[in-house]
């Protein structure tokens, strides 16, 4: 059997769950299938993944692969991670969330949950666009770009959610594209292995709304686009600001060691112990 | 209810302490919230006492996320609460939601203040008893209980734990400013004494369970993350495997379900505590801290000759009217005070049909009822 083929017998829920959403060739597929063999990679059992996810095109992801899934409300997919992890510290969270799912109605939980560091990983499909409502504009949608709330130009100048993660405290942060399907696996696998709380951000495209709405193409212009803009940081590093104009920098943006919640949330109880311990003694 | 003759340990507690003293009782191992007057001294408390018992406390962002967490929480298998008051009450409401349709056991305690907005944040009020019964969009059941003393706080915040993990629902305690910050002594059980329920678990291989499965009590046994029984947890209208659905035929099922697992059980959740009721020929509804002027105005009617009773209301939601229809055939009037503009009240009236005079008592300048005030009213019935 071809290996693609043993990886979608091992972790797609088949029988049950498809055909599924999304339109023919929009990159929440490949995300899909690089998050599938990452996680194959990492060597984890299916019982040790919970695989969270907000509301958007990009939150139906959880519903077709056969972990513990948890399809949440829009915005709050990291708050019930946050949940989840600190309950039982030994499971692997991977939380799958939208441009707008992150960093609009969830931009505060994101901020949050980069700073305090547990050990989970947020992966960010960043499509520029409100997909599933239809191709309103979202914090990630470009200055002056058509949307279906913005017919005469987007007024408002967008995020750019690997920086944010970065300023916002995370120990790990990376970017990739859908184009770059190898790349992005690597990416996933290292951010899933990563002690703390771990961001990859996936530049995908909407074709069906943002494309058509800007004459960008199909999926396969989109891809292109993705390819030609794509800058491997260690070469951005070399380049002027000028030349990194309209460039999208890939690859690990930061990678360092921070206290992690879960180990220092051992340091409280055994202070507390001691605290209450001694009270009652008294 | 507890018995509170076999306690063993005596403390002076204020109500806010007391619940957290039943919430560990019960098991509860894992607090989300945001600092919120009046219901602050539940975070720090349970920040100091849950590290010491392994469990975990987390000041979150905001209420919608202490909401999230306590959820996510409950899923990987740890009794979970959050507490909260109006403006906290409001932010929740989403995420409420979410565990009445995913079935996830947690507490949700919430300190009533003045409303609306922010309010009166340090003064009384029972202004959300309505919004705890439809606060959240969308037809649903939900289980809310009422403490109006120390001795409450604890024994219903085990009972609400219990609530909850029997029926997979979440369950929503109102408290009061005056309940929260009055300190009284009680006598805590020990634990053998409690009875604790936990949520029952499935038992078969995982291959063959099915998640939201139909059963006689309506409750599907709970998988817990990590367990080995993989399954889908989500917000949309699933079929029994968790899967969302836009048949009918698998909608109108689940929500059938939904509802039936807590009406069936009309009998063991809905509680209330009766005082004089016997021969009473009027009658007081009142639950929380108005329920205690409410019993002291009782004793001084009778003690004129008024054959006064209390009919103190203890589960809120879903209302106990059939313990209550047969006094409305019974008595001259009722009178309904509380600290809202009639939210119970009406709801008395509406089960009423005419059976007798049912009149209001209300209060909404943030302070508490007197019994003087019942008394006079009561006088006039
Ligand atoms: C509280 C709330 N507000 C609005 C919505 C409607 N809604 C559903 S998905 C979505 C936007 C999705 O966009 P994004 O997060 O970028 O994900 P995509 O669909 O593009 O993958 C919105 C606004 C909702 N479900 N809940
Ligand atoms: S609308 Fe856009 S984001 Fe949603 S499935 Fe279609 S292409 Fe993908």
């Amino acid at each position: 059997m071809a290996e693609v083929t043993k990886l979608i017998h091992k972790y797609l829920r088949h029988e049950k769950k498809f055909p599924h959403v999304w339109c023919p060739g929009c990159g929440n597929g490949i995300v899909l299938g690089a998050l599938i063999r990452a996680i194959d990679r990492t060597g984890f059992t299916k019982d040790e993944i919970v695989l969270v996810s907000g509301i958007g095109c990009s939150g139906r992801l959880s519903v077709y692969v056969d972990f513990n899934t948890l399809h949440t409300t829009h915005g709050r997919a990291l708050t019930f991670a946050t949940g989840v992890k600190l309950a039982n510290p030994k499971l692997q969270v991977i939380v799958v969330m939208g441009d707008g799912d992150a960093t609009a109605i969830g931009g505060n939980h994101f901020i949050h949950a980069a700073r305090r560091n547990l050990n989970l990983t947020a992966i960010i499909i960043n499509n520029n666009i409100y997909g599933m409502t239809g191709g309103q504009y979202s914090p990630t949608t470009p200055y002056g770009a058509i949307s279906a709330t913005s017919l005469y130009g987007n007024l408002e100048h967008a995020f750019s959610i690997a920086e944010l993660a970065v300023t916002a405290g995370a120990a790990w942060v990376g970017r990739s594209t859908v184009y770059h399907a190898t790349h992005l696996d690597q990416l996933m696998e290292q951010a899933i292995v990563k002690r703390g709380f771990a961001v990859v951000e996936v530049i995908s495209h909407c074709h069906t709304l943002y494309g058509r709405k800007n004459k960008l193409g199909g999926p396969v212009e989109m891809m292109e686009w993705q390819k030609q803009v794509a800058v491997k940081i260690e070469k951005a590093r070399t380049m002027t600001p000028e030349e990194l104009e309209g460039k999208i920098t890939i690859g690990v943006l930061t990678d360092r060691d921070l206290p992690i919640y879960t180990q220092e949330l051992r340091r409280v109880r055994e202070a507390a112990r001691v605290a209450l311990g001694e009270k009652s003694s008294q | 209810m507890i018995n509170s003759q076999i306690m063993s340990h005596p403390v002076l507690l204020q109500g806010n302490e007391a619940m957290v003293e039943g919430a560990l009782a019960a098991g509860c191992r894992f607090f989300a919230g945001y600092p919120i007057t009046p219901a602050t001294e539940i975070s720090e408390a349970m920040s100091i006492k849950l590290p010491a018992l392994g469990g975990t406390f987390i000041q979150m962002e905001d209420e919608i996320a202490s909401m999230g967490a306590i959820i996510g929480a409950s899923l990987a298998g740890v009794k979970s609460m959050t507490a909260t008051s109006g403006p906290g009450f409001s932010l929740m409401q989403e995420n409420l939601g979410f565990a009445v349709i995913a079935e996830v056991p947690c507490v949700i305690v919430n300190v009533m203040r003045g409303g609306p907005s922010t309010g009166l944040p340090t003064h009384v009020s029972q202004g959300d008893v309505q919004q705890a019964r439809w606060g959240t969009h969308g037809d649903h059941p939900i289980i809310v209980l009422s403490v109006s003393d120390t001795w409450e706080c604890f024994a219903l915040t085990v009972k609400a734990f219990n609530l909850s993990e029997e029926f997979r629902t979440p369950v929503i305690i109102l408290s009061d400013e005056v309940v929260a910050h009055t300190r009284e002594k009680i006598i805590l059980p020990n634990p053998e004494e409690l009875e604790i329920v936990d949520r029952l678990k499935p038992t078969m291989p995982p291959e063959w369970y099915i998640p939201y499965e139909d059963t006689p009590r309506g409750v599907p046994p709970m998988g817990i993350f990590g367990d080995g029984y993989r399954y889908h947890v989500t917000g949309l209208i699933h079929d029994v495997r968790g899967f969302p659905t836009e048949r009918p035929d698998e909608i109108v099922p689940f929500m059938e379900r939904l509802f039936r697992k807590i009406n069936q059980h009309f009998a063991e959740i809905q509680m209330v505590e009766e005082y004089l009721t016997a021969d009473a020929e009027v009658l007081v509804a009142a639950y929380g801290a108005v329920a205690r002027s409410a019993k002291r105005a009782v004793d001084d009617a009778r003690s004129r000759g008024v054959k006064a009773g209390l009919f103190k209301l203890i589960t809120l939601w879903p209302f106990p009217r059939r313990v209550l229809e047969p006094h409305l055939r019974q008595v001259r009037a009722v009178l309904v005070p509380e600290l809202n503009k009639g939210q119970i009240a009406r709801e008395v009236k509406r089960i009423n049909q005419g059976a007798t005079r049912v009149e209001t008592l209300s209060r909404i300048d943030g302070r508490l009822i007197t019994p003087d005030e019942i008394l006079a009213r009561l006088l006039k019935l």
